[in-house]
């Protein structure tokens, strides 16, 4: 390590002279010969041993360091012509445009240069973007100029031809690039400053390649093969093709070989240089292997997504990191994770041996590396490490362990980790959990985590770091431990909370008919370690016996009152004051639940204004993330006592609902009919902005989604909240009216693109139907349920609108993935100042205040100050109106 | 204005248009003020042409600072600085 301490000012980029170049340089390149007979690499070829070291042990030529010191050394090569470099083919094309072909001045007359050059200075710091512009302004005047200026030379034109030939037409015809060298290293510095180059660093002549850096060996390292075989990297092959094409070149030069053949061959040797730079260049022969795969060059290493840039330094592979498949666990806390043994005995965390773990210390390192807890390596104080899988003696390291050493032990229960699921939209898509190790191979954690991380268990994967010092370990725990997410910056709401069995478990524990005896009572509590007073029974005789409301209750705070509509309490079982029949108003009183049940708009994840919601904000995370750890494992303890499931017949439809349903479906068929009678008589009123025959498509599509809904809720009506299916719709535990409808009355209109199906054969869909035939069912009405059954017919027009949905999230996904892309790049470096202003690094104001109001929507009732509402339902647990 | 009474040229109906936003053209001393509490160098605000028709109206300068005075759906009344520049 180097003691040295320097600070980097500032970046500047510049281009390499050809003097740089040679006096960077250790040797000169001399021969395309890479190896001699024996295999070892021949002095002034491409692998020279001064280039730098290659196998470890041995010493560099040219500076005595070990592998793991030398940084490598560049050589170089003298080409026998210049050539263009293809990075700066537009870079002279402007200058060759913008100078004068006999005196190499800018087109611009003295006094404007001067006038130019002083206003380029002034702009040059402060104003980049005018700078930019003034420079654009005098290259296109100067290229404008018919006549010099200067000297008063006719000029001609010069054209590019792509990619790297000039001809100047008129005049010399092809510029050949040594004409070009010249030509370039005759502009003065003082007119390179307007038009928009650095001269100190970045003279035009160096732009054309006359010596070529031959760049060290560790940056094109050669692979021995299993046969023994070496392969030398692509760069290398590219260079000995180079300076094949170079001595060919030199030895017609030098045998005074007819014109033609050395422009022949210096054209060879400006494709493979051109080739060594970039190989996916427009308009030239990709350089390809034997194999015939394209060489990776120099600017396809840097290039693109798995390129140094997005690849390598934006991206890193990281240690410390496990990924498995995850898999749910109910028993967990919402905080916690749980852990293979196989993973827990790989990742490590350091620990600091100290009097007073030293006992514990001990008994990891005595464990070793495949007893889980245990140890895998100890580091002394003098930094050695001591891998536990070859120490012969664990009881005698772990007697000499002592204040001052290592130890990197298993991950434990408790520690803490961060988990994370791509694609990482959000910031609660990476979280801090608490380590829980179990036997299995997965990946376990709570369900109600798992809308935060868009996560299933189809399948789905994620990864879990174990942060390394104790500071990151105190940021983890602070920031970004589940329960310090629960609440969404996004709308201000819990993120985290019920779902599923969860909602229904909830609802129907807290059921008004819901009775509980003693050792259902009892049970239930267990499961969630109450050691409280159970609470006086609802019921005394002729047994003892709890409602659910009681139990519910014994989770809530005593001094938390909460008044608010459940999901249930809607349309028919609509609840607007206390004494309500249907029980969907929820009132609770001084912790005590007096009437209404719990369902997705009381505890489900992602609703705000819930009673969950200000139980967090009022009590805090910690407050209501033990909450949802017991109240769902409540909840979950009865539904399975009490058993919920569906079946089939659930969803059979009522014998006089399906007759209802199918007369609604009927009289719209016959309304379609109507419509397409008038359509066809001319007698159809046009939409504004719209063609007949588009008017006919939405006038029907209407009538039949309203059709639908109606059977669909003619189905519905006859269902009751003894029928789980619709229990699971009313509470907002899964599925829909849309589903039920789906399942029992119609599956209604499939659609592709919106329109009803109509691509196939001429006129028709399917040879099924007449040509022309616009009726329902030729173009995609189902009237068939899923619990009756599709038809043929039915089903491949059902095919067709599911194929779509599958088209949709494919190309929506990508889409939506670059945008986030963009946007993400965009806006990563602004934050908020402490005056709450937001900034980008170089501090322009982006917003003067956050948001416009300087809100964190998390901390705050919707953005106001105060939430009058809820303060009064808070103290008097109770509001005058709802 | 001319008093209250609407104006006929298409320039000051600029200035009428419910969805443009109330700009002023600040002094320099008011400008000085700005700067110094928001801690920024003038051309590290929000830029606005000096070609703009609003800018135009209100003849302001390169250099100069308008503030604007926008509605805001989260605050009421938001206030920003733009800086005048050439173009």
């Amino acid at each position: 390590m180097s003691k040295s301490e320097k600070v980097i000012k500032g970046v500047k980029f510049g281009i390499l002279s050809s003097e740089m170049i040679r006096k960077m340089s250790v040797t000169a390149i001399v021969t395309p010969e890479v190896y001699d007979e024996n295999g070892i690499p021949i002095e002034g070829g491409v692998m020279d041993p001064r280039l730098g070291v290659i196998e470890p042990g041995q010493r560099c030529a040219t500076c005595g360091n070990t592998l793991a010191q030398c940084p490598g050394h560049f050589g170089h090569l003298e080409l026998a012509k210049p050539v263009i470099h293809i990075g700066f083919v537009r870079h002279i094309y402007m200058l060759l445009k913008a100078t004068c072909r006999s005196c190499n001045r800018v087109k611009v007359t003295e006094e404007d240069v001067a006038r130019y050059r002083s206003l380029y200075r002034r702009l040059k710091d402060r104003w980049p973007q005018l700078a930019n512009s003034l420079v654009e302004f005098v290259r296109q005047k100067a290229s404008k100029a018919l006549e010099c200026p200067h000297c008063g030379a006719r000029q001609f034109k010069v054209k590019l031809e792509k990619p790297a030939t000039f001809i100047e037409e008129g005049g010399r015809g092809k510029l050949y690039p040594d004409v070009i060298k010249q030509w370039l290293s005759n502009i003065p510095s003082s007119d390179l400053e307007v038009l928009g180059l650095d001269p100190e660093v970045a003279r035009p002549e160096w732009m054309i390649i006359n010596v070529l850096p031959v760049p060290p060996i560790a940056v094109r390292p050669s692979i021995v093969l299993e046969t023994g075989m070496r392969a030398e990297d692509d760069l290398t092959h590219k260079l000995v093709d180079i300076i094949r094409a170079n001595e060919k070149l030199k030895e017609a030069l030098n045998s005074g070989a007819p014109e033609i053949i050395v422009e022949d061959l210096w054209e060879l040797l400006q494709y493979h240089v051109m080739t060594y730079i970039d190989n996916e260049l427009p308009g030239v022969p990709v350089a390809k292997r034997r194999s015939g795969m394209p060489l990776k060059t120099l600017a396809q290493r840097l290039k693109g997504k798995e390129g140094r840039f997005r690849g390598n330094l934006s991206g890193k592979r990281v240690d410390f990191s496990a990924r498995t498949v995850i898999s749910p666990d109910p028993n967990l806390d919402i905080n916690e994770v749980g852990v293979p043994y196989e993973v827990a005995m790989t990742l490590t965390v350091p620990e600091y041996v100290t009097p007073w773990n030293i006992d514990k210390m001990r008994e990891y390192v005595l464990n070793g590396p495949y007893k889980w807890p245990g140890a895998n390596y100890v580091v002394d104080p003098s930094g050695r490490r001591l891998d536990l899988r070859y120490v012969k003696d664990l009881k005698a390291l772990a007697e000499s362990l002592k204040p001052g050493y290592t130890v990197e032990r298993h991950l434990v229960d408790g520690d803490v980790a961060l988990f994370n699921r791509q694609p990482s939209l959000h910031r609660m898509s990476i979280m801090a959990h608490r380590v829980r190790v179990l036997p299995g191979k997965t990946f376990r954690l709570h369900l109600a985590v798992c809308p935060p991380y868009n996560a299933d268990f189809d399948g789905d994967e994620m990864n879990l770091h174990a942060p390394q010092t104790v500071e990151a370990r105190a940021e983890a725990e602070e920031l970004l431990l589940v329960e310090k997410q629960i609440l969404s910056p996004r709308y201000g709401g819990p993120i985290i909370g019920g779902i599923q069995d969860y909602i229904s478990g909830g609802y129907l524990l807290t059921l008004k008919s819901t009775l509980l005896t003693k050792e259902q009572v009892s049970d239930l509590l267990a499961t969630i370690d109450y050691s409280g007073e159970i609470p006086e029974p609802a019921v005394l005789s002729p047994v003892e016996a709890w409602t659910g409301k009681q139990i519910f209750s014994l989770l809530l705070p005593e001094d938390f009152n909460f008044i608010g509509e459940t999901k249930l309490s809607s349309g028919s079982l609509k609840c607007t004051s206390e004494e309500c029949f249907w029980d969907t108003l929820l009132i609770v009183k001084k912790g005590k639940v007096l009437a209404g049940v719990v369902d997705k708009t009381v505890i489900g994840s992602q609703q705000p204004k819930s009673l969950m919601h200000y139980l967090i904000t009022e009590k805090g995370v910690g407050r209501g993330a033990e909450f949802m750890n017991k109240a769902f494992k409540l909840f979950l303890r009865y539904i399975e006592m009490v058993g919920f499931t569906m079946t089939l017949d659930d969803i059979k439809p009522e014998r006089g609902a399906l007759e209802r349903a199918g007369k609604v479906i009927k009289s719209s068929y016959g309304e379609v009919d109507k419509l397409i009678d008038m359509y066809r008589a001319g007698q159809l009123e046009p939409v504004p902005g719209r063609t007949l025959s588009e008017t006919l498509e939405i006038r029907i599509l209407d009538v039949l989604a309203r059709a639908r809904d109606e059977s669909g809720a003619t189905v519905i009506e006859y269902m009751g909240l003894a029928n789980p299916v619709y229990v699971m719709a009313r509470t907002g535990a899964r599925g829909s009216n849309l589903n039920i409808t789906q399942m029992s009355a119609v599956l209604g209109q499939q659609s592709v693109r919106g329109e009803r199906i109509w691509r196939g054969y001429m006129g028709r869909v399917l040879p099924h139907y007449k040509p022309g035939d616009l009726s329902p069912e030729a173009r995609g009405f189902i009237a068939s349920s899923f619990y009756r059954g599709l038809s043929p017919l039915e089903v491949f027009f059902h095919a067709a609108g599911g194929r779509e949905g599958l088209v949709d999230t494919a190309v929506r996904t990508s889409q939506s993935g670059y945008m986030q892309r963009r946007l993400i790049n965009a806006l990563q470096d602004l934050y908020v100042e402490y005056d709450m202003s937001v900034r980008s690094s170089y501090g322009e104001l982006v917003q003067f205040r956050y948001g416009e109001d300087a809100v964190d929507p998390r901390k705050t009732a919707f953005g106001k100050a105060v939430d009058v509402d809820r303060i009064i339902v808070k103290n008097v647990g109770w509001r005058m109106s709802l | 204005m001319n008093g209250g009474k609407k104006s006929t040229s298409i320039r000051e109906k600029i200035l009428e248009h419910e969805l443009v936003p109330k700009h002023v053209l600040l002094t320099k001393e008011e400008a000085l003020k700005v700067l110094r509490e928001l801690g920024v160098r003038p051309e590290q605000l929000p830029w606005i042409r000096a070609s703009d028709p609003i800018a135009r109206l209100l003849g302001a300068k390169p250099g100069d600072i308008i503030r604007v005075e926008r509605r805001s759906a989260t605050a009421g009344v938001s206030v920003a600085y733009r800086f005048v520049v050439v173009g």
